[in-house]
């Protein structure tokens, strides 16, 4: 516990690149040497609004890659959705604007000590930090292989280069609009068993996470998935994010997704006991 | 350059700065001692803690509010023994100064809770929240009601009373605040802290139900800073001995000033730490300089500065 974040730091961070990708929004921060300690999973807390802002809250976003020494030293890549009131101040800053960032926050995915084959299922821009994640993996000799979803084809984010350190990936939209039509869950319980698949890492919205628990639990595979609960501060010490875990002696907590997570093991994550009186 | 003396007593403890987390809003201390050490603050007010292991309310427990956010926490925590284990050395070693919130859901439990952080050393005072308003029975907010708050103040009072400095957590919903703060200080309360949240509800208007798990949560940040202002200098005026922690929306050292100058002899901090992790340390360190700024040498001579007469324009 006296390990919390422990390279978690607040720097007042340059965006150096901002710019549209399809319906998302691609921001680069310049950040130092901060970069070095950030790991896929990890997240960001960004203030929002300027000084005389009404939002009082820092906003959460994955970090979904870095690069230790670009042309500006470390930075900080995110994907943002223009969803809230926050996110959309954040899309309308342009270069130069210098961010109040607290990071690197939370739990980062664990990467396998073998070379084991791994899938990577994204839904909608939780696309966005499977990326970096598959990069690490492919160093560590992983075969990679990536499951992208959404409701419809503007939803998806898959960036050219990120099928680089992939060794495939298949598209799935519900309108069929993009790849093939249908869930992103459809397919995994047969990948799992044609590539003897060891970890499902992923990243998206709740009822996803949950649906690959449910497949993943009954082949008995590794899932580590990132979580995305509403924080207000994003370090621990708020407790509005939290999340019905299993204990190692079966019983259950209510854990704190900012800590505790964003990447839980879906096996440990009471999915039907989101939202209810414990 | 001038020197000030930053110091404050809340009944007989003395702390080196006026400048206090919130209750709730520090959960174990280890969260935030990453971003600065514990000890530079005045004290750790921590989490109000209760006899038993507590799950809390069911999420959503967060809704943003313009300058403020509600929240419908439910007093999730360790229990009592767990927290005597683990969290106070935690503080301890870290030469934090501590005061313990405590929560109850009867008289009896305050009292028991009491007996229980007796034998604890290293602690300054105790906060009794009688305040909570995240419990699911309204008629349980023991603030609101005069007799409850003075029963549970001198079940405290009884087990643990002049050993260590008893503060009372005051709620913000009631009619006369005043009265209810001249029964805690009657039953035995040496300080008071001034305000919980105030009870709120956002409903979402897509699932057009409320949107909180708990439905009604405590709004807090500077969308209330005005109403912890008024508790503040109401209660001041009529209990001037009673050492006051403010609270309520304080987000900077001007914020601050206002609830000394209002009457508080200390500050807690609780949302804007949430927004900023080193808000504490920003807040205390805008608070030196405008204290300074007006000649002030002490910080005790700023408290209640407010209410001087008419006539007194300047501080000797």
């Amino acid at each position: 516990m006296s390990q919390i974040n422990r390279n978690a730091q607040q720097l007042l961070a340059p965006i150096i690149s901002n710019k549209k990708v399809g319906n998302y929004q691609q921001i680069i921060i310049n950040v130092g040497d901060l970069a070095a300690t950030c790991k896929p999973g990890n997240f960001v807390a960004i203030n929002v609004g300027g000084d005389s802002s009404s939002m009082v809250l820092r906003r959460a976003f994955a970090i979904s890659r870095v690069t230790v020494s670009s042309t500006f030293g470390g930075t900080m890549e995110l994907i943002v959705a223009p969803h809230g009131q926050g996110s959309r101040w954040l899309c309308a800053q342009g270069e130069g604007v210098v961010l109040d960032i607290v990071a690197p926050l939370g739990t980062a995915f664990g990467i396998p000590t073998e070379p084991v084959p791994v899938l990577l299922v994204g839904g909608g821009y939780g696309s966005a930090p499977l990326f970096g994640l598959a990069e690490v993996l492919n160093a560590r000799g992983c075969r990679v292989d990536m499951l992208l979803g959404a409701s419809t084809a503007s939803k998806i984010y898959a960036p050219m280069e990120g099928k680089r350190a992939v060794n495939s990936m298949r598209i799935y939209t519900e309108d069929g609009s993009m790849g093939q039509t249908g869930r992103v869950t459809d397919p995994i319980a047969e990948i799992i068993k044609d590539l003897d698949i060891a970890v499902v890492y992923s990243c998206g919205p709740m009822p996803m996470l949950s649906a690959i628990t449910k497949i993943t639990n009954s082949l008995a595979v590794v899932h580590q998935c990132a979580v995305e609960e509403a924080m207000a501060c994003g370090i621990g010490v708020c407790m509005t994010c939290v999340l019905p875990v299993e204990n190692d002696d079966g019983s259950i907590s209510m854990l704190r997704s900012c800590i505790d997570g964003p990447v839980m093991d879906g096996a440990k994550v009471q999915w039907d006991q989101v939202g209810k009186q414990l | 350059m001038s020197t000030l003396d930053f110091s404050t007593t809340i009944g007989n403890t003395w702390f080196p700065a006026p400048t206090f987390t919130a209750s709730g809003c520090a959960s174990s201390g280890r969260e935030l001692a990453q971003f600065f050490p514990l000890r530079e603050m005045g004290g750790v007010v921590t989490k109000s803690v209760m006899s038993k292991a507590r799950n809390g309310r069911p999420t959503p427990r967060m809704a943003e509010t313009p300058s403020g956010m509600l929240n419908s926490i439910g007093l999730q925590g360790p229990g009592i023994d767990a927290f005597i284990a683990k969290d106070i050395p935690y503080l301890v070693e870290q030469k934090a100064r501590i005061i313990v919130s405590i929560a109850g859901e009867t008289v009896e439990e305050y009292s028991t809770l009491a007996r229980k952080l007796r034998s604890v050393s290293g602690l300054s005072a105790i906060e009794v929240n009688i305040s909570c308003p995240n419990v699911e029975n309204r008629g349980l907010v023991f603030a609101c009601d005069p007799e409850a708050s003075r029963r549970v103040v001198d079940g405290v009072r009884r087990t643990i009373g002049g050993e260590l400095p008893i503060i009372a957590k005051l709620s913000p919903d009631v009619t006369d605040l005043v009265s209810i703060a001249r029964g805690v200080v009657d039953s035995g309360a040496d300080g008071l802290a001034l305000i919980n949240t105030v009870l709120g509800m956002v409903i979402n208007v897509d699932t057009m139900r409320p949107h909180l798990g708990g439905k009604t949560g405590g709004l807090s940040g500077p969308a209330i800073r005005p109403i912890a202002v008024r508790a503040v200098y109401q209660v001041h005026a009529a209990l001037p001995n009673i050492p006051i922690l403010g609270m309520g929306g304080v987000a900077s050292g001007k914020d601050a000033l206002e609830m000394i100058l209002a009457g508080a002899s200390g500050v807690s901090i609780g949302t804007a730490s949430f927004g900023n992790p080193t808000a504490i340390m920003k807040i205390q360190n805008e608070l030196k300089q405008l204290l300074m700024d007006r000649s002030f040498t002490s910080l005790k001579q700023a408290i209640g500065y407010a209410h001087r007469p008419e006539a007194e324009n300047t501080h000797a």
